[in-house]
């Protein structure tokens, strides 16, 4: 399988992650999003027509959307059907509306990082106040969660694909001026994905540090 | 409306990055912000630069000098820093990209002369532990040149390139020749007899907002432009949450205001440097 890539990427660390944490090897084409903008030339907008990274080739199929690429990849690398939990409508409702809760956060705090950090001219003030928005609905929900004794976005003892969709631009705000401090169910959320099994950081995004005997790591 | 919010002498005559020469000629026309003032930057014929303020007062003076536009608002801006190794044919110039950053320039170039962070920050590529010890290395401010040089810097790299196939010790030489310029040689795994040069060039657009233009001088004939910006791409983007985070953005100069250690002392040389120079934007200054 080949992931075309971009390190600084919320969205491909998305999938580097889900990746890891299934422990399925793959390649990687790294594409030159910034500054040479190769997601939109015309070789790669022949892969994707919406000129957008991630993109993975696998078996001959080429499959674009960070969402639907951990969705593919959960159901055919996880025989425990534990990441998407696809035979309990219940809970596989619950992450295909988590999944769509992550597109807006992409939409929002990826769009402040990408101002802050790369320039984009669009308007940084609507892109923050849309996150805080959505940091301040996805806080209620953990916290309403934790006192039920759930550790995850949905119902159930284990993580699912909609964690893996939500964590990377959570855990990116701040270089677009979002700051999480407001939002302590969040931050213990974040420390519990960086205790998943198989956890890996990306450029911006730090490990939590390791437990001295490993027990804290969460089963997956 | 057709004052500068810096009026800091100091760093008015500076020259000040605003773009690479390549970037400007593929996008033709940018906008930016120098000191808090926004700026037109044109590509012209023959890649000539013009720069304007956008609105009404003075337009900035212009340089095109190693591979980037430089402006300054100053009445006789000194002339640019010594960088002889850009002019060597052998070796390859790579602007890596810019990125902005919320802190002070101060701050970031305080980051780049920092070995101690390497193995935490930049595992298993510019450090890991064990090997976190800063060794004993020397600093002086050059007179002549005007410019801190810290040299003898030694430490242990698991990936110090992206030509580099085993760890290795690396010797580093920083060189700092402009409050927000700051060159780094290093032993390069080409050529053993000569050094790569990193460079970060630091255009303050506000006190505590800066974009970091990052770039490299070096001897490498087997990787690509794009590899090789990945790689310090990786570098920098793990950088980025630190400096934010930094409290408070500006560097502050007064000794007594952060505990500095033994591996500081660069950092200690420079702030004095810049308290010397009467240095106020994007610094707390030391109380009178």
């Amino acid at each position: 399988m080949k992931l075309y890539d971009y390190e600084l990427s919320g969205n491909c660390y998305k999938i580097r992650l889900m990746l890891s944490i299934l422990r399925v090897g793959y390649e990687t084409q790294t594409i030159d999003f910034y500054p040479g903008a190769e997601h939109k030339s015309d070789w790669f907008l022949e892969i994707n027509p919406l000129g957008q990274l991630p993109v993975i080739e696998d078996e001959g199929r080429v499959l674009r959307d960070a969402q639907a690429i951990l969705t593919y990849l959960a159901v055919k690398h996880d025989n425990s059907s534990q990441w998407y939990p696809a035979s309990e409508p219940a809970r596989l409702g619950e992450v295909a509306q988590w999944l769509a809760f992550a597109d807006g956060i992409t939409g929002t705090a990826s769009a402040a990082r990408l101002h802050d950090g790369l320039f984009y001219d669009l308007d940084v003030e609507a892109a923050r106040k849309g996150a805080h928005r959505l940091f301040r609905i996805l806080d209620e929900h953990l916290w309403f969660a934790e006192q039920q004794g759930q550790d995850w976005i949905c119902s159930g003892d284990h993580p699912t694909i909609a964690d893996i969709a939500c964590f990377p631009y959570v855990a990116l705000s701040e270089e677009g001026g979002i700051s999480r401090q407001d939002y302590p169910a969040i931050r213990r959320w974040m420390d519990r994905v960086k205790r998943i099994r198989g956890f890996v950081g990306m450029s911006g995004v730090f490990p939590a540090s390791p437990a001295a005997d490993g027990s804290a790591q969460t089963a997956a | 409306m057709t004052h500068t919010k810096c009026t800091d002498p100091v760093v008015l005559e500076q020259w000040h990055p605003l773009i690479s020469d390549r970037e400007l000629a593929d996008l033709g026309e940018f906008r930016t912000t120098l000191l808090e003032r926004p700026l037109t930057i044109k590509h012209g014929a023959r890649g000539i630069a013009t720069v304007t303020a956008d609105g009404p007062g003075a337009s900035p003076k212009v340089l095109q000098q190693y591979g980037y536009v430089w402006a300054s608002f100053g009445q006789d801006p000194n002339s640019l820093f010594p960088f002889p190794e850009f002019e060597e044919p052998d070796r390859r110039f790579v602007p890596t990209g810019v990125f902005g950053v919320n802190v002070s320039a101060g701050r970031a170039v305080e980051n780049f002369l920092d070995m101690g962070h390497f193995p935490y920050v930049h595992t298993g590529i510019l450090g890991e532990e064990p090997h976190t010890e800063v060794k004993e290395y020397d600093v002086e401010v050059s007179e002549t040149r005007d410019e801190v040089v810290a040299t003898r810097c030694r430490f242990y790299q698991p990936k110090a390139a992206l030509a580099s196939d085993e760890g290795a010790d690396v010797e580093y030489t920083y060189r700092v020749p402009h409050p927000n310029c700051a060159l780094l040689y290093k032993s390069s795994p080409a050529d053993p007899s000569r050094r790569d040069v990193i460079y970060l060039f630091l255009q303050p657009m506000g006190e505590e907002w800066v974009r970091a233009h990052t770039g490299m001088c070096i001897l490498d004939e087997d990787n690509t432009d794009e590899s090789i910006r990945y790689f310090q791409q990786v570098i920098f983007g793990q950088d980025k949450p630190i400096l934010e985070n930094q409290h408070p953005k500006r560097l502050p100069l007064d000794p007594r205001a952060e505990t500095p250690i033994r591996a500081d002392k660069t950092a200690i040389a420079y702030r004095r440097w810049l308290s010397q120079k009467g240095l106020t934007y994007g610094v707390i200054s030391v109380a009178a």
